[in-house]
């Protein structure tokens, strides 16, 4: 990065935020406070919506999971619009006629104060631990390649976010959030732009998707019943529709953003339009991870992306290997890049047979050369345990350093960190409203002034920033840090989606019975968390199902 | 310190206020056939191009 950049980067941050801080200047009531001026429209709610759910870690690894794995992916939001229909028809006009603050005091109004502090206490636990990670995992990718101090980077992201968030508190988070949106656009279209200009000469964007296509990286829907796939459109339709509908409709991060819409609504059609706009928006950025994965068949692929971490493990014992293992890959590397070459001018000159075999033998060499880097990143962990950080991760960064015109760098580097920002700003404001409304409102203070719960709420949000800050700066000694910390949101959201299922369609099912069944079922997901070894995702589903279940039983029990 | 309701559902916010679409469940269905769209359109680009 030259000066350009910086300049591009600090302005474009600086600039937002302080714009942030301007906007939302002056004393407000606790209401504006919590869900701004209630004036917005649906355009920006939806970029709100859109902004809180998609972190720098969006952006940084989706490109580089099209590179290697291509467009599979994307069957996991298939079950996001359809429940985003659901919240918009059955929980948003719940939420808007009670007029609630936060989606865990609909819990207390449908059945009692216990419940309500269940459903608010999940909430806490899994997003005020998972508050550091939206700061953490962007930060440390980008130090490691610009060469920046991670304690500094984390320090100066966090507290910028801190100090528009608690100024402001959700009409800044929703003002800042539609520029930080404006600049991901102008960014991940840059690259997109760049990816193609950046093809040699004679090989056209239908070739690219040819090559692309013949080494497997769109194969987009697989409609196969084999469980044991890892992305099929049966598990993104049905996890993916649990997933988004307790994400969407519970989380107070997201519950936030739309009801501050200024009718019903525009809250619903901010909905609809992430709706719409969730399924082409990941196709898209996908696709430009399989163009890279192609652009890089035509110039010379480092066999290991994060290069900060391959030029330490050179000067190490293991080199003599690594140093092996590049060499070989470049050779495979340029055996493949001639078989492309001849499969393209095969397809052109109309020559289907002699197409195919080089397509396939392009194939074969493709899947030596993945062998290879397997072999590579196996090394790289075995010198160094805590170099746990995804190679995919660092595809992404790299092309954009390599590639880009200075100033474009700047912006793409700001995309990253408006990314973070607009996540992180929309979880401090949940986590301190929560904090301030379901607890401290409900338990201490019932009858303070406005003015008192507008403090108290500026005080939590800071609490919960410097929360995140701190435990972004101590995250590595906790290793494999990001998967611990899906593993916990997998153990909690099932049954914070069960207590609200229930309060929507069983209308049977009373506080009692709901309460305990939600706690039995939390404990019986944390049992078999320990003793079964099935991925985690399914807890989800089993910990809603069961809380409904329990909650089904115990009522009935409780009428007989 | 009670929370106020927000305007009640009825009246403006049952119209959608969109051309062509004037109930919400015109609205849905118009999501959901986007939807179809989109994975149709994912299907015959992994179908062209495999």
């Amino acid at each position: 990065m030259n000066r350009w950049d910086y300049v591009v980067l600090l302005v474009t941050m600086l600039g937002i935020a302080a714009y942030g801080l301007w906007r939302t200047r002056g004393s407000r009531d606790l209401r504006t406070y919590l869900h701004g001026q209630e004036k917005t429209g649906w355009i920006v709610i939806g970029l709100s919506v859109m902004a809180t759910q998609a972190s720098a870690i969006t952006f940084l690894s989706t490109p580089g999971q099209g590179f290697e794995s291509g467009l599979g992916f994307v069957q996991n939001y298939f079950g996001a619009p359809l429940a985003l229909i659901l919240i918009a028809a059955v929980f948003l006009p719940l939420y808007r006629r009670l007029g609630v603050y936060t989606a865990y005091e609909f819990l207390g109004v449908r059945f009692d104060s216990r419940t309500r502090l269940f459903g608010a206490g999940l909430f806490l636990l899994q997003r005020g631990l998972a508050a550091g990670i939206t700061i953490y995992a962007p930060a440390i990718v980008l130090s490691a390649l610009l060469g920046w101090r991670l304690d500094l980077t984390i320090v100066g992201c966090g507290l910028l976010v801190v100090i528009y968030t608690v100024a402001g508190g959700s009409e800044a988070v929703s003002v800042t959030q539609k520029y930080q949106m404006a600049v991901i656009f102008a960014g991940m279209a840059a690259a997109f732009v760049t990816v193609l200009a950046k093809l040699p000469l004679g090989v056209s964007p239908r070739d690219s998707l040819i090559v692309a296509g013949g080494l497997h990286k769109l194969q987009a829907v697989d409609f196969s019943l084999d469980v044991k796939r890892r992305y099929t459109f049966w598990s993104g339709l049905l996890g993916g529709f649990f997933l988004a509908l307790s994400y969407f409709g519970t989380d107070q991060s997201q519950v936030q953003r739309y009801l501050q819409g200024s009718s019903l609504r525009e809250s619903r059609l901010g909905l609809m339009f992430n709706a719409v706009c969730k399924i082409p928006m990941q196709a898209f950025i996908l696709l430009l991870g399989a163009l890279m994965f192609v652009f890089y068949q035509f110039q010379p692929e480092p066999v290991f992306f994060n290069r900060v971490a391959w030029q330490r493990q050179m000067a190490g014992g293991e080199s003599g290997r690594l140093q092996a293992l590049e060499r070989e890959f470049s050779a495979v590397h340029a055996e493949k890049l001639r078989l492309i070459q001849d499969w393209l001018k095969a397809s052109r000159a109309g020559e289907a047979g002699r197409a195919e075999a080089a397509r396939t033998a392009a194939v074969a060499a493709n899947a030596r050369a993945e062998a290879i880097r397997l072999q590579v990143q196996g090394l790289m962990r075995s010198a160094d345990p805590h170099a746990s950080a995804n190679d995919s991760d660092y595809v992404f960064i790299t092309f954009i350093l390599n590639n880009l015109p200075h100033g474009l760098i700047g912006l793409l580097v700001a995309v990253f960190f408006a990314a973070t920002m607009s996540s992180k700003a929309a979880e401090l404001n949940a986590l301190g409203s929560t904090t301030t409304v379901d607890f401290y409102r409900h338990l201490f203070r019932p009858e303070a002034s406005d003015a008192h719960y507008v403090a108290a709420s500026k005080w939590f949000t800071a609490f919960w920033g410097l929360v995140a800050i701190s435990f972004a700066l101590f995250a590595r000694l906790v290793e494999n840090l990001i998967q611990a910390v899906n593993i916990l949101g997998s153990l909690f959201y099932g049954v914070m989606l069960g207590l609200f299922l229930v309060a929507f369609f069983l209308r049977a099912v009373g506080g009692r019975a709901v309460f305990w069944g939600g706690l039995a079922a939390q404990v019986l997901v944390l049992v078999l968390y320990a003793v079964l070894p099935i991925s985690y995702l399914w807890y989800n589903l089993i910990g809603c199902g069961a809380c409904v279940l329990f909650s089904l039983i115990l009522q009935s029990l409780e009428g007989s | 310190m009670k929370a106020t309701p927000n305007r009640p559902a009825g009246g403006p916010d049952e119209e959608t206020g969109l051309p062509g679409l004037r109930s919400w469940r015109a609205v849905y269905g118009w999501v959901f056939a986007s939807f179809l769209l989109w994975v149709g359109l994912l299907a015959a680009l992994s179908e062209i191009y495999s």
